[in-house]
């Protein structure tokens, strides 16, 4: 069966998903307005400012149509994706409420605050058996502040904080998988929209 | 690993973050929420807009920092501010109330006539202006991560920002052409840093995200650009020089997104009211036009 990985191409660096989604021979298209839905198998909800997409998919009637596609498909958004996900932001903005986690935005601080840290995903050995940590990228990030009901933690800072999080095929993150050259989680990501089984052990 | 604070690559990730988007210049705090509102990526503080620093006259400097500061608090968006080429001191202030991106501006007076300042040790990213390739890869070889057009800021005519968004895309297509022992001399010829000549034609991109700026004021323009290639736009005087702000920034925010249906931007087009008035940039005399700064 041939994938094809819709992203969300409001705003945000959808193109850098595109990019990676095209290494390792997955099928992509760009998902601007509700018909672009149609015969996907997989969403992703890129990078970029929050509010923006949230505001654009409001205006072009996208919130109801991509709660129904969170209902049966895979969706994963990284950092403004993964706010854009949440039930919760902690502020008002049009959110897709259809992840049990709530989110803290710029949660390190501003932009002179962003880095880079290697972390450990033992799910990522799922995909690439014996494989080392994960360096992962954030920028103005948020936090997971706190995960509910039957989510999942992926991934967390040394100090216990959460950064990743799984629900179902619903999955969120705080980095940018996209803005590296490690595509392991572009491929655990398509294993959940092709509907694998995804946890260890 | 440690933990690795304002590297390159975050510094590069946060424009990344703002493709596709639009970038308004505010004064207030209350412009800054109808940015926000409107669906801005993020704002640009300063105290004039481009258009009344042209009107005004005079010397044009980093705006005042309590002026930032309140609209950093105002909206949750990132906030950029402007600093004079060369005036490595103002950029220093920025850094230090922590403003997420400095624009070293041909916008403002120069205080360096031959220098720009030295960007690879802040911890605050930098955004600059370029007129074509070699300017923009000198720029990023002193460690700029975003590029912009220059245009001709405070005319409302995108002129400019059409010359330059083609020069500059238009000389990374020639680079592709380009056999590797020619890549030299293009270099010297151009002006630019070797490594980023070789890395930009392996790309067929800029290294890092080019944006356009300089005289946007509809988003018919916004979306001119976006076809011609660039990854986003600046709307500075264009928004809060016309007669209904939120509108149109609306609009425009829109149309950078939908930039390739026609319909959808014929839709937001419709019923914005006067734009900026403007002033054509061939009426204007040549010591007047600020593209030129910059070396």
């Amino acid at each position: 069966m041939y994938m094809k990985i819709g992203v969300l191409a409001l705003q945000g660096d959808f193109a850098e998903h595109m990019a990676m989604l095209r290494r390792i021979g997955v099928q992509s298209a760009e998902v601007r307005l509700p018909d672009h839905l149609q015969d996907l198998d997989g969403l992703i909800i890129p990078g970029g400012e929050s509010t923006t997409i949230g505001k654009l998919a409001v205006a072009y009637d996208l919130i109801e149509p991509l709660r129904q596609f969170a209902a049966q498909k895979a969706i994963w958004g990284t950092c403004a994706g993964a706010i854009f996900l949440s039930k919760d932001a902690r502020r008002p903005q049009p959110l897709l409420e259809v992840m049990d986690i709530t989110v803290e935005r710029n949660a390190f601080g501003r932009q002179v605050d962003s880095f880079e840290v290697d972390l450990e995903i033992p799910e990522l050995q799922v995909v690439q058996p014996g494989s080392g940590p994960y360096h992962a990228v954030f920028i103005r990030a948020p936090l997971i502040e706190s995960v509910q009901k039957d989510t999942r933690v992926l991934a967390a800072l040394p100090d216990g904080r959460i950064v990743a999080a799984q629900q179902g095929r619903l999955l969120a993150t705080s980095f940018h998988p996209e803005l590296t050259q490690d595509d392991r989680f572009h491929r655990y990501f398509v294993r959940l929209a092709e509907g694998k089984v995804t946890t260890l052990g | 690993m440690e933990t690795q604070v304002a590297t390159f690559a975050v510094k590069k990730g946060l424009a990344q973050m703002l493709k596709g988007g639009v970038i308004m210049d505010v004064v207030t705090p209350e412009h800054a929420k109808i940015a926000e509102d409107a669906g801005a990526v993020a704002v640009m503080a300063l105290e004039r807009v481009p258009a009344d620093i042209r009107a005004d006259g005079g010397v044009a400097r980093m705006s005042d920092p309590e002026l930032i500061l309140k609209i950093m608090d105002t909206v949750s968006i990132p906030v950029m501010a402007k600093c004079r080429i060369g005036h490595f001191v103002e950029a220093q202030i920025l850094e230090a109330i922590g403003v997420d991106y400095i624009d070293e501006s041909e916008v403002l007076t120069p205080a360096d006539e031959q220098h720009h300042i030295y960007k690879h040790p802040f911890k605050s990213p930098f955004v600059c202006g370029a007129r074509n390739l070699g300017e923009a890869l000198r720029r990023i070889g002193e460690g700029a991560a975003m590029i912009r057009t220059k245009g001709e800021a405070g005319t409302g005519d995108v002129v400019e920002a059409v010359r330059h968004a083609r020069t500059v895309l238009g000389e990374i297509r020639h680079l592709q052409a380009f056999q590797e022992e020619e890549l030299m001399s293009y270099a010297k010829e151009i002006g630019a840093p070797y490594e980023l000549v070789v890395e930009t034609r392996q790309l067929g991109r800029l290294p890092v995200v080019n944006f356009a700026a300089g005289g946007l004021a509809t988003p018919a323009d916004a979306a001119l650009m976006m076809q011609l290639g660039v990854d986003g736009v600046f709307v500075g005087s264009g928004i809060f020089k016309s007669d209904d702000p939120a509108h149109r920034a609306v609009a425009i925010v829109k149309a950078t997104t939908h930039y390739n249906d026609a319909y959808i931007l014929a839709e937001v087009s419709r019923n914005l009211g006067v734009a900026m008035v403007g002033r054509q940039v061939s009426s204007i005399p040549q010591p007047e036009l600020i593209a030129g700064r910059g070396w």
